[in-house]
């Protein structure tokens, strides 16, 4: 099971619901991938136009836990506000803290994510941070309070799959008991493998899915990959070598 | 009184929160609202008197990563 923040989840992926050819697929991705947790986002809502009643309804009707994001948000001020009216519109604690600090690779403003975390931390909120794979930022998110921590691997929507698997692994051995979920930069099924693989609790993806060219399908395949992974894992895998080692016992072979 | 709202100049009569939304037609529980960077939670907008060029933002759920 995965837990988080004290509830326990049998699916160990995340799914964004955003930028979908349309709500059927969005809701057809979601239930093919067996994900059990959905991240949503607030925008400005139209003048006479309930875009937003219908899409909460649709949400809804899936059955799956709601995890509200901050995205977009530049400022320690931006995030908690938003943070403030997600709670109200969703009926949770639980917020997905984005502070962007840079508009062409949206990294993390890590300072500001700090600041923003221990304010929501403070104010009773259960907070997973986007962040970079930086071991110091992942251990003054913890002092402000996250008990969950969500490195990158890769830009938001880049599809780059795992690019510092060492930043990943140290963040691993250093935190053995806090449940780390990989957010963005995740492109394929194979990449969300190898980091289960190294030990991550969980992966967070929306673009790999969303703009794939059959995205239930894809879906599916990614809820299968990250399982598999985490089997994997668990199984203990072999270290590679720089020798062979033959697999057939040489015990009793003929012409010897 | 001239108000911004969603980022966009507009011309209103209403005096408080609870009666911008209502000029505008926007209600319901899956709206969220701030005044000029504060969180102004649902039940407060009936006392929430706005100012001459104030910033309102009206949220409400839609699709994230």
């Amino acid at each position: 099971m995965l837990t988080l923040y004290g509830r326990d989840f049998a699916s160990r992926l995340l799914l964004g619901t955003a930028r979908y050819p349309s709500p059927a697929i969005l809701a057809d991705a979601v239930r093919r991938s067996e994900t059990q947790i959905v991240t949503v986002s607030l925008r400005r809502e139209t003048r006479g136009n309930q875009n937003g009643q219908a899409f909460w309804s649709l949400i809804q009707s899936l059955d799956v836990t709601v995890l509200p994001n901050t995205a977009g948000c530049h400022s320690v001020k931006e995030a908690v506000t938003t943070a403030h009216m997600a709670r109200e519109v969703f009926g949770t604690n639980w917020i997905k803290l984005e502070v962007i600090g840079d508009s062409d690779t949206l990294q993390p403003d890590i300072f500001g994510l700090v600041e923003a975390a221990k304010i929501l931390c403070d104010e009773g909120f259960e907070v997973f941070p986007y962040m970079t794979d930086d071991l110091v930022l992942a251990e003054r998110l913890l002092a402000a309070g996250c008990k969950v921590l969500m490195p990158w691997c890769a830009p938001i929507g880049s599809a780059r799959g795992p690019q510092n698997i060492h930043a990943l692994k140290t963040l691993r051995s250093h935190f053995p008991a806090v449940p780390l979920i990989v957010d963005a930069g995740i492109g394929r099924p194979s990449h969300a493998t190898q980091v289960m693989e190294l030990g991550f609790d969980a992966v967070l993806l929306n673009t790999a899915v969303a703009k794939a060219g059959d995205p239930a399908l894809m879906a599916e395949a990614f809820g299968k990959a990250i399982a598999a992974g985490y089997a994997a894992c668990q199984a203990e895998p072999l270290e590679p070598r720089d020798f062979a080692t033959p697999s057939t016992p040489i015990l009793g072979q003929a012409f010897s | 009184m001239k108000l911004i709202v969603n980022g966009e100049a507009l011309d209103a009569t209403a005096r408080t929160l609870q009666d911008l939304l209502t000029e505008l037609d926007l209600t319901g529980p899956w709206l969220a609202t701030a005044v000029d960077g504060d969180f102004v939670p649902a039940g407060e907008r009936i006392d929430c008197t706005l100012r001459d060029g104030a910033a309102i933002e009206i949220l409400s759920p839609m699709q994230g990563g």
